[in-house]
């Protein structure tokens, strides 16, 4: 058990390393150099000749990639090349909006997608399972941000139930922090909703073919425990894997979900740093998220082990 | 005593007769367009609509629309009337033609990139399916292209090169292709334990010939379910990137890009966002149709179960 745990981890290094050159050649190939950009409108050749040699731009890719990482692995993430600030500090001021997002999001969406989703394959053909399905096609078409501005628009503007926009930190208090996040979690989670709802339909029907559903029918137990105890915890396997899956979805949308709603988290940042071309900030940022994808996805494989014993790599 | 079978036979015939209708109820069989249509409901649904928004987008200078640039700063944010359909933005662009004309980016985005990461991810899946030393690196590669979000991906592609319409093809496809990738070297790996390909391999058969002969055939059904879906997830993506200001450049109308200038008014202009946003949402929900009824018509085994 160990050694697999150990063995998916290392596993993960070489994707890993694949992401940092990836993003370290965003950097070396973006235009703009960032020596002219420091010297200043002043500045003659010389002076950015002798920043560049400084900057260490002058020396070959591979070399400067190297000294890169080392830095990475540092958890020096480099200067904003607009605020002068640590990369790392901007991005811990707005880690907390956009963490608490996610996790609500991913509470909520699988919260209310697995039901619809037995519930779905239960009642499979039926007049329910067929609308909940076409809402979970159509929570997949819907963009983010059009769900997002529908639900302010009803809920915060006519309705007045729960504020517009902005963020409150937790620590100001549970209710004003959740309060702020409710519309955005339920626009953010919509296409993740849909997507969790489909496969859990799709692999419980499978499983509520087996004998021992049958099994389990005919020595007349409940409806709810076959369901929720023998049937979830056998389809488990894929609906653990797309919720690590779509974890991608609610990083993509977050940076949109966070613009409609006004909340200064991550999203927030990423704009900012596109809009001024920040490429130190958009590197720490991606590199972030995808650390945190595979970290999840790596959760994920290590959760299989105990929903199915049988799966060993 | 005579034996006559035909005859029992035929009484037997008689008295069951009647029984017979509620063993075999009659299929009625369905043929045309109207056969279709019962067979394959979301494929014709969807594929109608997508045909009409096409037409739309082509059509646009015949549908009653002005010229989607034209500056009326006069009539600023005009909430939709007789004049403007759609009502007016905050420069006084006419949304209804904009909208219209918006039509043409995301559809074209769509396509596009649907067509290209089916391209590359063909090519690059085959190679990774037949060339077993490249195997490795390349699927190491296109593992290390799929732990970045793909979003995340398109922006960072974005932040690098200047705001166009051919940029954004080029951003989107890149993010969705290693999925092709995947996709199509799964088949391929598949089918090589064919006997018929095995057999063909044995019989001496070059490389080329078994792919164009026995793959591609094999692939080319998933490629275009998984086509569909990239399509709608590229317009998607285009309208998230044109929205936060690094897709389509703000000149040239896009629904993003309608949406993004709508940002700042929408609690008092809603109509900016509302008409760009339903137009988006039907498109996609069209293609996500067509993709649901391909995929259930081309492995009906998945129809049941999805």
């Amino acid at each position: 058990m160990l050694g697999f745990i150990l063995r998916r981890i290392v596993s993960t290094i070489p994707v890993m390393g694949f992401v940092a050159l990836f993003v370290f050649s965003l950097l070396y190939i973006a235009p703009g150099d960032p020596a002219v950009v420091i010297a200043g409108d002043q500045a003659t050749p010389q002076d950015v000749e002798r920043i560049r040699v400084s900057l260490g731009l002058d020396r070959p890719f591979l070399e400067r990639f190297g000294e890169w990482s080392w830095r990475i692995l540092h958890a020096d993430l480099g200067t904003s090349m607009f605020t002068g600030l640590p990369v790392t500090k901007m991005i811990a001021q707005r880690l907390e909006p956009t963490l608490s997002l996610m996790l609500i999001t991913l509470v909520l969406s699988i919260a209310i997608a697995v039901p619809i989703g037995v519930v779905a394959a239960w009642k499979a053909g039926s007049w329910l399972d067929r609308s909940l399905m076409g809402f979970a096609v159509f929570g997949f078409s819907v963009p983010v941000f059009v769900v997002g501005y529908l639900l302010a628009y009803v809920f915060a503007l006519e309705l007045d139930w729960l504020p517009v926009q902005g963020y409150t930190p937790l620590g100001d208090g549970l209710w004003p922090w959740l309060e702020n996040l409710i519309l955005p979690a339920i626009a953010l989670g919509c296409v993740y909703i849909a997507l969790i709802a489909r496969i859990t339909r799709a692999s419980m029907l499978e499983v509520l073919q087996q004998d021992y559903i049958r099994t389990a029918r005919a020595k007349g137990l409940a409806q709810r425990p076959i369901l929720f105890v023998h049937a979830l915890k056998n389809a488990a396997v894929p609906i653990v894997t797309v919720i690590g899956i779509g974890v991608a979805l609610l990083i993509g949308g977050a940076v949109v979900t966070e613009s409609v709603f006004a909340i200064p988290g991550l999203g927030r940042l990423t704009i900012d740093a596109i809009l001024r071309r920040d490429y130190p900030v958009i590197q720490g940022i991606v590199l972030l998220f995808s650390f945190v994808y595979v970290l999840v996805n790596l959760l994920v494989d290590l959760v299989y082990t105990t929903l199915d014993p049988r799966i060993r790599y | 005593m005579t034996i006559t079978p035909p005859t029992a036979f035929g009484a037997m015939q008689l008295a069951g007769e009647p029984e017979l209708p509620d063993i075999l109820p009659p299929v009625r069989e369905r043929h045309g367009i109207g056969g279709f249509v019962y067979r394959y409901p979301a494929i014709a649904i969807g594929g109608l609509l997508l045909t009409l928004l096409v037409a739309m987008a082509v059509l646009a200078p015949l549908l009653g629309t002005v010229d989607p640039a034209a500056l009326a700063p006069s009539k600023r944010t005009r909430p939709p009337s007789v004049d403007y359909w759609f009502g007016s933005d905050m420069l006084g662009r006419d949304i209804y033609s904009r909208v219209i004309y918006g039509a043409r980016v995301s559809l074209l985005v769509g396509f596009s990139v649907a067509l290209l990461a089916s391209l590359a991810g063909l090519v690059v899946g085959l190679v990774s399916g037949f060339v077993r030393w490249a195997d490795g690196i390349i699927m190491r590669i296109m593992d290390g292209m799929m732990s970045i979000p793909p979003i995340l991906l398109a922006v960072a592609l974005m932040a690098l090169t200047r705001g166009s319409v051919p940029n954004v093809i080029a951003a989107i496809a890149v993010a969705e292709f290693p999925r092709v990738a995947r996709l199509v070297r799964g088949v391929v790996l598949s089918l090589r334990e064919q006997p018929y390909v095995e057999a063909a391999i044995a019989s001496g058969t070059r490389t080329p010939l078994i792919i164009t002969r026995h793959i591609l055939p094999n692939t080319i059904a998933p490629l275009t379910v998984q086509a569909t879906y990239i399509c709608a997830s590229a317009m998607i993506t285009e309208s998230i990137l044109s929205f936060i200001g690094a897709g389509t450049p703000p000149i040239i109308p896009s629904w993003g890009n309608i949406m993004a200038d709508g940002r700042a008014l929408w609690q008092v202009k809603p109509f900016i966002v509302f008409f760009p946003a339903i137009f988006l949402s039907v498109t996609v929900l069209a293609v996500n149709l067509l993709g649901d009824g391909l995929r259930d018509a081309v492995d009906p085994r998945m129809a049941k179960r999805l």
